[in-house]
This record gives C-alpha cells, sequence and structure tokens, in this order.
C-alpha cells in the first residue's frame, strides 16, 4: 500500500512544485474570462431569473478549468516521464496496475479540485454565490476530475509526443467544452446545437454542477447524475484497462 | 545452490521482430555473470524481461525463484536495475528521489541506507541538488543508488560505464565488486570486454536473440587455443617445418601459432639452425574480445 501513497504524493509534489504554472496560470486564465464577460454581457444577459450572469458563469468557469487541469496532470505526467525515459523508475517497483492507475488518477483529481478551488476563491472577489446543495457541488466535481483524469491518462500512454496531447487538448476538449454551455444555457442555442449538447458529457457535468450552486439547471441533476456516472466509469475502465494491457509502457 | 535467475525457453516478439529466440541460463546466486552481445543481439530485452518492462512471448524467466510475471512483486523486490540510459527526472532532489524510489518498494523510513548510499557512492554533496544539475557520471551514480534503494539481492547493470570517465569506472566497479562479495548476485552487461574479463566469473555471449557461447571465462580464453607468437626476424623467409604455423606475415615479422609454450624451445631451434636470427619476439594470449570475435564469427 505504501507503494501506492508514495507515487500519489509524488505525483501531487510534483505539480505543487511549478505551482506558478498547474494552478496559478489557470485560476488567472479562469478570473480573465470572468473579468471580460461579466463586465461585457452581464448588463444584457440574465439566464436564470434571479441570477446574474456572473453568478451563473462561474459554475462553468470552474468546471472548466478543473477537467482541463485533471486531464493536464496526469497526462503531461505520464508523456514526460515517458518521453524522458524516467517512466522505468515506477515501472520497476512492485506496483500493481491498479495501484499505478488509481496514483495518477487522484493526483489529477487533487490537481483538477485545488484548481477548481482556487477559481472559486477568484470568483467570489466578483459576486456572491450561492452554495444551494453542497452535496451536488461535490459529487459533479469529483466525478469530473475523475473522468478527464483518467482520459488523461489514456492520452498520456497513448501520445508520442507533446503534439499528439495539444492534438487531444485543441480538437476534443476545448470544442467540447464550449459547446457544453459554460457561458449560456443551451436553451438559447439553436434547436439544432441544443440537440448536440445533449450528447456531449461536458454539458451534463457543469449542468449538474451548476445546479449544486443555483439549484436551477437546464436538465434535472438526477438526468445529469446519469450521464456523467456512468462515463467516468467508463473512462477509468478503460484506462485501468489500458495500462493492465501494457501498451506502450511494458510491451 | 538455488539459481538467483532461471531462464526457460525465454522468447521475445515486437512485431515481426524476433529479439530472443529460446534463451536457457541459468545463474547462481552469488555469481557475477557477464551478458556480452552486438547491437541488437538481444541483452537488453533480456534485462527488460527480468524487470517486468517486457512480457516474454513464451517460456518462462524466474528471479530468485519467482516469477517474472506471476509474482511480479516479489521478482521486482529482488531485483535492482540500472537503466542504460541515463534517465532523470529534473522535478526533484538527489534525496528526493532516493526516498520516492524507496517508498515504491514499501520503505519508509529507509534514510541510514540512503546516507550510506549516498556516501559510498560520492553524492553527499548533492543529496539537496536538483538531478537536472548533476554531471553525466553523477546521474550514473544516482541511477545506482536508486536500483538499490531496497537492497536487493540481485542486481542487473546494462552497460553501466558507457560513457563513463575511468576513474568513476574504476570506482564503480570497486563497489560492485565489494556487493558482489557481500553476497548480491550481478548480472552485466557491457561492450567493454576486458570488464567482463577482469570482473565475471561466467560469460553467455549472445547473437541474433540466441546464446552462442556459454561457459566459465577462464574456459572461454582456453577454448581458444591462440596463443601466438610474434617475430621479427633477419629474414623474409621462414625454413619449411615452421611455414604450416604462420598465421601472417608482414615482411620480416611473422605471427605464429603456438598452441602449447614447450614448443618454443624446438621453433628457436629451427630458426637457429636457419642461420636466422630473432630481432624481436613476444607472446600473446587470446582476450576476451578475440573469443568474443571468433564465437561471433563463427555462429554468424
Amino acid at each position: 500500500m505504501s507503494g501506492f501513497r508514495t507515487l500519489l504524493y509524488k505525483e501531487i509534489i510534483r505539480f505543487w512544485k511549478v505551482l506558478m504554472q498547474t494552478v496559478l496560470a489557470p485560476v488567472l486564465n479562469a478570473w480573465l474570462y470572468l473579468l471580460i464577460f461579466s463586465h461585457v454581457l452581464s448588463a444584457h444577459i440574465q439566464v436564470y431569473p434571479g441570477v446574474s450572469y456572473t453568478a451563473f458563469l462561474m459554475p462553468g468557469l470552474i468546471m472548466m478549468s478543473l477537467l482541463q487541469n485533471a486531464f493536464a496532470n496526469s497526462s503531461s505526467s505520464l508523456i514526460q516521464s515517458k518521453m524522458s525515459g524516467n517512466i522505468v523508475f515506477v515501472l520497476l517497483p512492485p506496483l500493481s496496475n491498479f495501484e499505478f492507475f488509481a496514483a495518477y488518477l487522484l493526483a489529477a483529481i487533487v490537481r483538477g479540485v485545488v484548481v477548481g478551488l482556487g477559481v472559486l476563491l477568484v470568483g467570489l472577489l466578483f459576486t456572491d454565490l450561492q452554495f444551494a446543495h453542497p452535496f451536488w457541488i461535490l459529487v459533479f466535481a469529483l466525478l469530473a476530475s475523475a473522468a478527464f483524469g483518467a482520459l488523461g491518462i489514456v492520452a498520456g500512454i497513448w501520445a508520442d509526443k507533446y503534439d499528439h496531447l495539444a492534438g487531444v487538448q485543441n480538437f476534443a476538449i476545448m470544442p467540447l467544452t464550449f459547446l457544453s454551455g459554460v457561458f449560456y444555457s443551451i436553451h438559447s442555442l439553436p434547436s439544432f446545437w441544443q440537440g448536440v449538447s445533449h450528447y456531449n458529457p461536458i454539458f451534463y457535468m457543469i449542468d449538474g454542477f451548476r445546479y449544486g450552486f443555483h439549484g436551477v439547471s437546464d436538465v434535472d441533476p438526477m438526468l445529469s447524475l446519469a450521464v456523467v456516472l456512468p462515463v467516468s466509469l467508463l473512462m477509468a475502465w478503460i484506462a485501468l484497462q489500458l495500462i493492465r494491457s501494457g501498451y506502450k509502457l511494458r510491451d | 545452490m538455488p539459481s538467483a535467475i532461471r531462464l526457460r525457453g525465454l522468447e521475445k516478439r515486437y512485431g515481426l521482430v524476433q529479439a530472443l529466440r529460446g534463451i536457457d541460463l541459468d545463474i547462481a546466486e552469488g555469481e557475477f555473470f557477464a551478458l556480452l552481445g552486438p547491437n541488437g543481439a538481444g541483452k537488453t530485452t533480456v534485462i527488460s524481461v527480468l524487470a517486468g518492462l517486457a512480457r516474454p512471448s513464451a517460456g518462462s524467466a524466474e528471479v530468485m525463484g519467482f516469477d517474472v510475471v506471476r509474482d511480479y512483486r516479489e521478482t521486482r523486490r529482488n531485483l535492482g536495475v540500472v537503466p542504460q540510459e541515463l534517465v532523470y527526472d529534473a522535478f526533484f532532489t538527489v534525496r528526493e528521489m532516493l526516498t520516492f524510489q524507496s517508498g515504491y518498494f514499501g520503505l519508509r523510513h529507509n534514510d541510514a541506507w540512503i546516507d550510506e548510499l549516498l556516501a559510498t557512492l560520492g553524492l553527499v554533496d548533492k543529496a539537496n541538488a536538483y538531478t537536472r544539475t548533476l554531471s553525466g557520471g553523477m546521474k550514473r551514480r544516482l541511477l545506482v543508488a536508486q536500483a538499490l534503494v531496497h537492497k536487493p539481492p540481485v542486481i542487473v547493470l546494462d552497460e553501466p560505464t558507457a560513457g563513463v570517465d575511468v576513474e568513476l569506472r574504476q570506482s564503480l566497479w570497486a563497489f560492485i565488486r565489494r556487493l558482489n562479495r557481500e553476497g548480491h548476485t550481478i548480472l552485466l552487461t557491457t561492450h567493454y570486454l576486458e570488464e567482463a574479463e577482469a570482473l565475471c566469473q561466467r560469460v553467455a555471449m549472445l547473437k541474433d536473440g540466441r546464446i552462442v557461447a556459454l561457459d566459465r571465462t577462464d574456459n572461454l580464453l582456453r577454448s581458444e587455443e591462440e596463443r601466438r607468437l610474434e617475430l621479427a626476424l633477419s629474414s623474409d623467409d621462414l625454413p619449411d617445418s615452421l611455414r604450416g604455423r604462420v598465421l601472417s606475415q608482414n615482411g620480416r615479422r611473422f605471427v605464429l601459432n603456438l598452441p602449447e609454450y614447450g614448443e618454443l624451445e624446438a621453433i628457436l631451434a629451427q630458426l637457429r639452425q636457419a642461420d636466422i636470427r630473432v630481432e624481436e619476439m613476444s607472446l600473446r594470449q587470446a582476450d576476451l574480445e578475440e573469443v568474443f570475435l571468433k564465437v561471433m564469427e563463427r555462429a554468424g
């Protein structure tokens, strides 16, 4: 068990040592979004009655930062270790596949949640947020960061160069995030795109998360959970199977 | 004596490439053993299979009686591997690396042994330095320390002295010899054949994924009847009786085959009889490099 604990600790220390880049930068990013969008749009848009646009935006921004950073943590750690060759330091010890998987996944969740908390704290300077259903907030934060941490494991193992990871980030995660209702309610989209959004798991992550804060959402939070939970489990299962298969790690 | 390492019919395919074609090998506990072979012969693949970095396609590999696939936790606890590549993790200091490596093996309070490793390997001054600031030789020593944090009975060194300066090579070997004296089994791959000759009790030579020679180092050296007599003479012609011994000739310089030292006297007598004067003379015995080249040629 202590091998697992050491790997988890190492993975957390790894991002903590470069806090500027792994936590402060994404928080600053979110702060800029918040500053610009809320300033420009808050006078014009009210998505839910009684909820200011800034307050509406917050959960989406937090969720976006959280899942991007969960992904970045596991994927960048794995590809760096693979490319520099120091992955052998964690392949030679008697760690099981599951311990290996769980350590990278949990570290990704920690990074996601830490960045999410940072964005939340910055957001509280701009607007009052309610915490209508804290339990839902926690559930969606953990499930979303787990799903993307697992996706990061898959991408980090699969990728042969940083360019591959950038591809996943820019051509899959970014578009899916922006088309998921971070900045708007999908009800304001044309009906075709509304329909498309319902196939986007990130939409449910954000919608359920938003429900936790405001108590209102586009769809029933139980529906969101019914989508997000299996998606997270599926991603985790795929990541674990990939590690078990030895693909690109133990050939 | 039980086997520290035991390979049976070990095969490894990478796609279409057959890296190992049925290796059988036993290395006894406490042995100092060398695996030799040209690039691509399969040395590193053998090590990868032992270390769990590659999975056997057929056959089996055991470390201290444990199967590398089925009992991977035990085999990895029993094995310390110094990889060939000079790898390091730039995020961490020397001490952090050694503490993490201990932790991965389930050792939580390993500081006394880590301090000893740092002292023995001359890394005390660098304990709190980031690994990326170390010189190549220091990185190599750190890799040795990392391989030893869990005091493994079997130590595998994959080309440990490639690109390492003479002084470090000497001190590294002194340390490895000490570990061997203390009972550790050492498996070594090297390109420096004189190292294998000086250090190892037994040698296996690999070519194209097969063992083409496996014997005690001294037997291998004896097996090649390559005692040679090098002569510079006053004539560029030899008496008929000696022509059959000529391995090579360059003007008045001859290399003659000399299976037994006892024949030296007769050769000199025949030269004297033919009125040929010996200006220079030297005797050479085969070294492992020559044996190696011969074996490789035969296996060709």
